[in-house]
């Protein structure tokens, strides 16, 4: 259960070695120790990953997940809520990849339509019947600022993330009268190992700035999060800026 | 029997507006019907819910049925001689009051509401200001109609499987749910309290009062300033008294001694910013609250709605702290862990969680329930809103309250840990066992019970 001060005492991880998620993890490990299912595909770095969580004080069941097998989604999320309920599940997994290649090659903008939308709407689905049936549970969606407005820079990655953040805004609504709430998460440049080697974008923040905006959010019910804040100011005034200036805004 | 299979999915809370989650609610209007939803539940179990005033999350059952017992209210008898009635659990002791104080009877225990049922009263065990002369709520109950997971009703009190009785008192609806209860009121000559009103200047003075002459109340209980700090820390107002006898009233209320009145109650508008109550309003408001208390005043007269049930007046009340809603927080420390006590108060108060409600006051002996919440000591309760970092604050204090041998009280509780729960019920192993002889699989479930994995 997730407790009226905020402590959840079991927590799914989906992308169980996003710097951004195993942030959120840690988190709350370090106020309370809590069970943690984290789903990945199997690496040195989810073991790593695993490791650190136990030295917390958590116990750990890793399941191995990829998000571009569709059909395998129901045996993870089966094995996920094996040792008994989810209090807070987080939606993680994402790719940015090359963008000038995505809008040109087929296989990349398809990987990319698949782990962005695809996966996260079959996992959101899945997951929320889960929870409804739990009378209970959390969800928390990692969107981004990039599917706010689509940008020519990143638009295959930001509209798959456009997408999902619809879909996972909607989902909170649908999911509202059965317990289960729905955080959908919009970071602006975040360093993590996705962003490595990008030169970051103004108002750039760390996993852990995420992890501490996340934390609060959910304590607090809140549907939607901006990290940093600002970000949202920012945003919903370039969502009316005329589309020919739009173009030529250095982004 | 249609109605019980198709309850309709509620949104519940406790009375502290936090943790919000969603089962089957269903209104049974005959233990028929009880028992047909205990033996239809899903897997996630069932759980009986009376007026929900219990703070945390005792009183829901995610996923699951919750049966709202309120709907079984009826008083069988009363026995005029022994004062002993016989009611089914969904009755609330408000209803119970206006019923038989004009027959010259009491409830032998009132919390600080009326709102309750017996059914929560049992299995909470819930004690009034009165505990450290007349024992908990248990203590009156001569015998009990307990539905069993295997569909069985058994009749059980302090003489009749005493064991499997005193795990149902104070074992929060995990042993099955109270029927109906066979229960001692007291006797009063009238519905009004004499009562002692004095001021303590600091938390020494205030415990130095309350042990001195608590022995000599029937009613003890002192509402202290949790703002203030430094010398004046922990300054307060007591209020004791006794059962006002006929001849202790005025010649104007000697005509109808039992008369019972309760103000209308009003409705606190349904919408409050969060915040409302902070450190700057609620200072305000101790410093008149503590200046407009006599330093000392004897043998007034008070009606029974005002000595123990000001907050009634307030209809819903708990809306105040805005839609976060808040933690009361209830522990008790030992006699002799008064350092505790005091390094408590000093940290809430010295911390930017303020709390608004706070009571001390002393219990007396506990009884065998092992999970009943009153021991020999000092019991204390504050409420705060659910604000960032209070968790934290009062993760550091329950470590405190464990290591001195004090406990919370679950009725309460919405956060504690099952770690925290094991360290301060110790008698939490033989409880389990009982309760597993009778419920082996788990069917009477709660979210506190899944929280603190009971
Ligand atoms: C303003 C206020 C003041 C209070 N003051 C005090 C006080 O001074 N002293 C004190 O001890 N408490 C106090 N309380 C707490 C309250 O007395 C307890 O929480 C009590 O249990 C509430 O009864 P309820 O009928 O609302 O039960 P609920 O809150 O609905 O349920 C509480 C528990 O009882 C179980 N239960 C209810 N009915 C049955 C049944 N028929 N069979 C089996 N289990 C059942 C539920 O499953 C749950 O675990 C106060 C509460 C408020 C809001
Ligand atoms: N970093 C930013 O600036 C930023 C900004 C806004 C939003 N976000 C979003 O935040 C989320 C977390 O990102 P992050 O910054 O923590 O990056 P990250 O560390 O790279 O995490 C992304 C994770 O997705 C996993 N993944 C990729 N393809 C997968 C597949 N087919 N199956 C299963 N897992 C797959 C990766 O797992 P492997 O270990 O198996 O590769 C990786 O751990 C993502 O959804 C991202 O889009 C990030």
């Amino acid at each position: 259960m997730i407790d009226a001060v905020g402590n959840p005492q079991s927590v799914l991880l989906l992308g169980g070695t996003s710097d951004i998620g195993l942030a959120i993890v840690q988190r709350y490990a370090r106020q309370r120790p809590l069970r943690v299912v984290l789903a990945a595909r199997p690496s040195a770095r989810l073991e790593a990953a695993a490791e650190r969580l136990m030295t917390l004080g958590c116990t750990v069941h890793s399941v191995p997940f990829d998000a571009r097998d569709p059909n395998g989604h129901q045996t993870v999320v089966d094995k996920a809520f094996a040792h008994g309920d989810i209090d807070l599940a987080v939606v993680a997994f994402g790719v940015l990849g090359d963008q000038e290649r995505a809008w040109q090659d087929v296989q990349v903008a398809r990987e990319l339509a698949e782990v962005n939308y695809v996966a996260p709407v079959s996992l959101g689905v899945l997951l929320a019947e889960r929870m409804r049936a739990q009378g209970h549970g959390s969800i928390v969606a990692l969107s981004s600022v990039a599917g706010e407005r689509v940008r020519r820079s990143n638009f295959v990655y930001g509209s798959g993330k456009a997408g999902m953040d619809g879909f996972f805004l909607g989902l909170g609504e649908a999911l509202r009268p059965h317990g289960v709430r729905v955080c959908v998460v919009r970071p602006g440049f975040v360093r993590t190992k996705m962003t490595d080697g990008l030169d970051a974008a103004p108002l750039s923040v760390t996993a852990e700035d995420v992890a501490t905006a996340v934390v609060e959010g959910v304590r607090a019910g809140k549907e939607l999060v901006w990290v940093p804040g600002p970000l949202r100011w920012v945003m919903s005034a370039l969502r009316h800026v005329p589309r020919a200036l739009f173009r030529r805004l250095p982004m | 029997m249609g109605a019980i299979s198709s309850g309709l999915p509620r949104t519940l809370t406790g009375w502290g507006r936090t943790a919000s989650t969603v089962a089957k609610l269903v209104t049974p209007t005959s233990t028929d019907e009880i028992a047909e939803a205990v033996r239809t539940r899903s897997g996630r179990g069932v759980l009986a819910r009376g007026l929900g005033r219990s703070y945390g999350d005792a009183a829901q059952n995610a996923g699951g049925l919750v049966l709202d017992l309120c709907g079984l209210d009826e008083l069988h008898s009363v026995d005029p001689d022994t004062g002993v009635i016989d009611v089914d659990a969904g009755a609330s002791l408000d209803a119970l009051i206006r019923r038989l104080l004009p027959l010259g009877l009491f409830v032998p225990v009132t919390p600080g509401t009326r709102q309750v049922t017996v059914g929560g009263a049992i299995a909470a065990d819930i004690h009034g200001k009165n505990h450290h002369v007349q024992g908990s709520f248990g203590n009156h109950v001569q015998s009990l109609d307990l539905l069993c997971a295997d569909g069985t009703v058994r009749t059980i009190g302090p003489d009749r499987e005493p064991e499997l009785f005193w795990c149902t008192v104070g074992g929060m609806g995990l042993t099955g749910i109270v029927l109906r209860a066979r229960i001692r009121m007291m006797p009063v000559e009238t519905a009004y309290c004499v009562v002692d009103t004095e001021r303590a200047d600091n938390l020494d003075d205030l415990m130095a009062r309350l042990a001195e002459d608590d022995h000599r109340y029937t009613y003890s209980v002192a509402w202290f300033d949790a703002v203030a700090t430094g010398a004046r820390l922990g300054r307060a107002v007591l209020t004791r008294g006794w059962n006002a006898t006929r001849d202790q009233l005025p010649q104007r209320l000697r005509g109808a001694p039992l008369k019972f009145t309760a103000k209308e109650r009003l409705s606190a508008p349904p919408v409050f910013p969060n915040g409302l109550l902070n450190r700057a309003t609620i200072g305000v408001f101790n410093e008149l609250w503590f200046r407009k208390a006599p330093r000392e005043r004897r043998g007034e007269i008070q009606t029974i709605s005002q000595f123990f049930h000001p907050l009634d007046a307030l209809r819903d009340w708990n809306r105040v702290y805005g839609p976060r809603g808040f933690v009361q927080y209830q522990f008790v420390a030992p006699f002799g862990a008064e350092e505790t006590l005091r390094r408590c108060v000093e940290r809430i108060s010295s911390s930017p969680h303020v709390s608004f409600l706070n009571v001390l006051k002393r219990f007396g002996d506990g009884n065998p329930a092992p999970l009943s919440f009153p021991a020999p000591g000092w019991t204390l309760a504050v409420d705060m809103p659910a604000a960032p970092g209070l968790g934290q604050l009062l993760d550091e204090l329950d470590e405190w309250i464990a290591d001195a041998g004090g406990r919370l009280y679950l009725a309460k509780d919405s956060r504690m840990t099952s770690a925290v729960l094991r360290r301060m019920y110790p008698r939490l192993d033989e409880w389990s066992r009982i309760r597993h002889s009778v419920d082996p699989d788990g069917v009477f479930t709660s979210d506190l019970s899944r929280r603190l994995t009971l």
